[in-house]
């Protein structure tokens, strides 16, 4: 007797698909709903748009003052509109109950939770990375610093998405996560935020930015070689209890 | 050896149960009690009264003798949270899980004595409250962390459900203690380097590490009766519907 197949998921398939064929549709299938619900990873970046006009208005429009506070508020308005896109990551699918049928696949599950994470910053963290320089502009951010803050925020912001992942995990089976799961995964945010901001400046100073580039990729090197298991363990925790 | 090793897992496996604990924690309380209040009442007498000022910041280093013991108990307390929840997940003994959930708040509460004290020694020797060292941005990090620990656990309605969440997020947290320990090795900062290692001498004359050393053990011996102390009343709490317990508190 056939399954009755979940509705977002592929076609009923008779054969065993392996583990990259399956990442690959787990990535597929993320960017299908984003094709369709758009609201859910553009509002991040309209969040962040919005949040970086506050800035010039509310403290002052001088351009050098703004060009000094550039990197920073570039960096913690993109950390905020990650935080902001965590809470739906494993919701929906909590919700239909996608998320029971992944965790009963065949394929590990923390290869699957990577390339749901992987998806995730496919929608958040490149599209925030590619809106900088047009939201530099806005703060007057020097040219010198416009290369490295993009590739700053890519490598970043996919550790942003792994570390909030396991966050998201942890709280998904809870009604209202949203303000604990900020409490839970700012502390660990912070790191990178140091080295992301630190290479921007350096950058506009003129000094080599190796240093906090490598830093920022060894951090997210530990993110991928750790995140994925303690996202898996946290989902079973929130499914099955 | 043989009758050892058997001795060993008898052991580990009686660890195991909430009833033996519950008396083990009991006997050994005591002593652990004693043991806090001499050294504390010693090692305080001995710092304030006895042991020599500093030649440059005179009386005001006195508070390194609550400031030190209180930085090193956040770590450790942190290191054995972590150990009772890698016992909690991987062998599933409860009373690994309710030895990190006491433990918790102490932690916390050293954390934030370590920052306070350290704002306070801030004034006369930095000229500030605060500044954005590595050091002390590092352990008001894991203040947060400690936060977020007490939280998790609060939220969830089934109790086994939070535990082991917050087993999880433990192990995640402890990415942050190898942090706080080389901040002042990695970095140029204000904060001095470790006052205690292993392999050297403290920089400092006997008459003044001597004191500390035992306000260390002393608060280590604080932390272990209390652990003991607050075990036991969880035990009795998650316990409460076993007949022992009713036949204890009867």
């Amino acid at each position: 007797m056939p399954l009755p197949e979940s509705t977002s998921t592929a076609a009923p398939s008779p054969a065993p698909r392996g583990l990259a064929a399956t990442c690959v549709r787990q990535v597929k299938r993320e960017l299908a709903i984003a094709r369709r619900r758009g609201s859910e990873w553009i509002n991040p970046l309209l969040f962040q748009a919005l949040v970086i006009v506050l800035f010039p208005l509310g403290i002052s429009p001088e351009p050098a003052l703004l060009a000094t506070l550039a990197p920073g508020l570039l960096w913690v308005t993109a950390l905020l509109a990650v935080l902001l896109s965590l809470d739906a990551l494993f919701r929906s699918d909590f919700d239909d109950g996608s998320l029971e049928q992944m965790l009963l696949s065949p394929q590990p599950l923390p290869a699957l939770c990577l390339a749901k994470t992987f998806a995730h910053w496919l929608l958040t963290g490149v599209p925030l990375s590619l809106i900088a320089p047009l939201l530099g502009l806005l703060l007057s951010l020097p040219a010198a610093g416009v290369a490295t803050l993009m590739a700053a925020l890519l490598l970043g912001s996919a550790t942003f998405s792994l570390i909030g992942a396991v966050g998201a995990a942890l709280t998904v089976s809870l009604p209202r996560g949203g303000v604990l799961l900020s409490l839970l995964i700012l502390p660990f945010y912070i790191p990178v935020l140091i080295f992301g901001a630190g290479a921007v400046n350096a950058a506009i100073v003129g000094d080599p930015v190796a240093a906090p580039m490598a830093l920022l990729g060894a951090m997210l090197a530990l993110a991928i070689a750790g995140a994925p298991f303690a996202i898996a363990g946290a989902l079973r925790i929130s499914v099955d209890g | 050896m043989r009758g050892k090793q058997i001795g060993m897992w008898k052991f580990i496996h009686k660890l195991g149960s909430p009833k033996w604990c519950y008396q083990l924690c009991g006997r050994l309380q005591p002593a652990f009690w004693i043991a806090a209040a001499v050294l504390l009442a010693v090692g305080a007498v001995w710092s304030l009264a006895f042991s020599p000022p500093d030649y440059q910041m005179g009386d005001s280093y006195r508070i390194i003798y609550v400031h030190v013991p209180a930085a090193i108990l956040a770590q450790s307390v942190f290191l054995a949270m972590t150990f009772a929840s890698v016992v909690f997940l991987v062998w599933k003994i409860k009373l690994a899980d309710m030895a990190a959930s006491v433990m918790a708040p102490f932690g916390a509460a050293m954390t934030l004595l370590g920052l306070f004290s350290g704002a306070v020694w801030g004034i006369p020797t930095w000229g500030t409250w605060w500044t954005w060292d590595a050091r002390l941005t590092s352990m008001l990090i894991q203040l947060f962390i400690y936060i977020g620990i007490i939280a998790l656990r609060g939220a969830f309605a089934r109790p086994e459900q939070g535990a082991k969440a917050v087993a999880v997020l433990t192990l995640v947290g402890v990415v942050n203690i190898p942090i706080i320990k080389y901040s002042v090795s990695w970095w140029n900062t204000l904060h001095q380097p470790a006052t205690f290692t292993l392999t050297e001498r403290p920089a400092m004359p006997e008459s003044m590490w001597m004191p500390l050393l035992l306000m260390v053990l002393g608060f280590y011996c604080f932390f272990t009766a209390l652990t003991l102390y607050r075990l036991r009343s969880e035990i009795l709490k998650r316990e409460s519907r076993t007949r022992w317990v009713r036949e204890a508190v009867k």
